[in-house]
């Protein structure tokens, strides 16, 4: 029964890693680029979730709130890609990247600025209750996240194989010259692509917000989630939830069967384990080039 | 009224002219090439038809319509479809899918039909399917159909760039250099292709080709460019004997 509880608990925590690590494989898959500002747009998202519900700040309701929130991140998104990276059209790939990790402090400091370095609860429905499922006792917030991750998940896959948009979407990342040819608004595609990465790392800020506090230093969380679209193979978007699924169940375990400090370690070092043995990851999406 | 007009185009990088005044125009229905050594400018026309160079100066219209209004990804909509030198395709897709790719610009079925494989996507699909199997089969492409671009041989990604321009359905085929890098029995299809392009398919073939054997065979008229501007225009045995032409290919003697 013990194992069981870590288990789900961990699954609920891996699945905001899976959240945060989607919106890394979705920036990729489109755009060949890493968004290391990930993290910090889930932060953003869930500062924006709170400052509409809570009681001090606008106080709405919070199922208005939320996809509310969700509409400002995937609008903030859709903005960011026409404002600023798509400036760097065209250049390599690590100005991209400086720009990310750039972005990041940038949100942390505003978010800082307006709703304060102090740690915050976001007053969610969410947070309260439990269920009993044959002894395990499973909060209804870890519930929500493993369904709405999942669900997410399932929707975003769809959407890449079946609709001709995510179908243009992965042709532009392979070779925007050629998309081009076939008549595909690169830029315009892309900047979809940050909009549902913003409208994604919403998802996962609310959700993490109703399992506890927030404050804006949590995007660092994006560091893990980025080792676990790693371990999931940096691409695929069923990889990079079960790459967040594994990292979050390790870590509970870790802390419990292992000594003080490795939970800490463990997800890093099975992301080296599967560099090593495994480089394109668990569920990897290229294959070696015949030479 | 000729499907594509070029006039005046002239376009340069910096201090380097690339074309420079250049006009000619296009009957529908007829296979043109641009020759002329390299550096000559021929890719560049082509860059600038697709939009992605925009010109100077100079009139580009494609059946009366001003080219330089539309964006790069509305060309193929005007029915334009091109290949590439180096070959541009989806190396991580299989050939299927690269040429249902090519289908792009006549799916016509919303997200939520698409997210729910409603019954007029199924139908849609079918059609494209289809489409690209007569591609399939018209190039041969048949033991290739599943195979990730990734792995296959020069000559055959080739064909296969070729097939996903038709998939498209274009009126205007834009081909740059179909012939380089091909051995003399894939040129010898290659010529058979554009003929049956043309011939059966209807459709307009402007290339860009340095193999002379494959431009005298397939070609109405040929245009002769160096460095950007018009040498000579004619068919093929006109230009291949103008003393202009000669000597931009081989220099002149020392006299």
């Amino acid at each position: 029964m013990d194992q069981l509880q870590l288990l789900v608990s961990g699954l609920a925590n891996g699945c905001v890693y899976g959240l945060i690590a989607l919106g890394f494989v979705l920036i990729y898959k489109a755009t060949e680029a890493v968004n290391f500002a990930q993290g910090d747009f889930m932060m953003l998202g869930a500062f924006v979730a709170l400052g509409l519900t809570n009681a001090e700040y606008m106080a709405l309701p919070f199922w208005l709130a939320a996809p509310l929130s969700i509409l400002v991140m995937a609008v903030l998104g859709y903005l960011l890609d026409l404002l600023v990276l798509r400036r760097l059209f065209g250049q390599s790939q690590i100005a991209v990247v400086i720009l990310t990790i750039a972005l990041g402090f940038v949100i942390r400091f505003v978010a800082g600025a307006i709703w304060g370095h102090e740690p915050q609860t976001l007053q969610s429905p969410l947070s309260q209750g439990d269920i009993s499922l044959g002894g395990v006792v499973l909060s209804v917030v870890d519930l929500a996240v493993i369904v709405v991750t999942v669900l997410l998940t399932i929707t975003l896959y769809q959407f890449f194989q079946r609709t001709r948009l995510g179908l243009a979407m992965q042709a532009a990342s392979q070779n925007q010259m050629a998309a081009y040819v076939m008549g595909i608004p690169v830029k315009r595609v892309q900047g979809l692509i940050w909009g549902i990465s913003g409208a994604t790392a919403a998802v996962a800020g609310i959700l993490f917000a109703s399992k506890g506090a927030m404050d804006p230093n949590a995007g660092l969380l994006g560091i893990k989630a980025f080792a676990a679209a790693v371990i999931g193979g940096f691409g695929s978007l069923p990889g990079a939830l079960v790459g967040g699924l594994i990292v979050g169940v390790i870590e509970p375990f870790a802390a419990r069967y292992l000594a003080a400090g490795y939970s800490q370690i463990a997800p890093y070092a099975l992301l080296l384990a599967v560099l090593v043995f495994r480089p394109h990851g668990l569920i990897s999406q290229t294959r070696m080039k015949k030479v | 009224m000729s499907l594509l007009e070029i006039r005046n185009a002239t376009l340069k990088f910096g201090g380097v002219v690339a074309v420079n005044d250049l006009s000619f125009a296009i009957e529908e229905g007829e296979v043109y090439a641009i020759v002329g050594p390299n550096g000559a400018g021929k890719s560049t026309v082509f860059n600038m038809i697709s939009r992605f160079y925009a010109p100077f100066a100079g009139q580009f219209r494609f059946d009366g319509q001003d080219l330089l209004t539309v964006r790069p990804d509305q060309v193929a909509n005007l029915g334009i479809a091109r290949t590439f030198q180096n070959i541009e395709l989806f190396d991580q897709a299989t050939v299927l899918q690269n040429l249902l790719v090519g289908r792009h610009r006549h799916r016509q079925s919303t997200l939520l039909e698409e997210l729910f494989f409603a019954p007029r996507v199924r139908a849609e699909e079918r059609r494209h399917r289809h489409a690209v199997e007569e591609v399939i089969e018209f190039l041969d492409l048949q033991a290739y159909r599943d195979k990730r671009i990734a792995g296959l041989p020069y000559g055959i990604r080739k064909v296969v760039e070729l097939g996903r321009a038709l998939a498209s359905g274009p009126r205007l085929l834009l081909l740059d250099e179909p012939a380089s890098g091909l051995s003399v029995e894939e040129t010898q299809d290659m010529r058979w292709w554009i003929d049956d392009i043309r011939r059966q398919m209807g459709i307009t073939v402007l290339m860009v080709e340095h193999d002379m054997g494959l431009v005298s065979g397939v070609c109405d008229r040929v245009l002769a460019l160096a460095d950007g501007a018009r040498l000579a225009e004619g068919t093929p045995a006109e230009v291949q004997s103008d003393p202009r032409v000669i000597e931009a290919y081989l220099g002149t003697g020392a006299v």
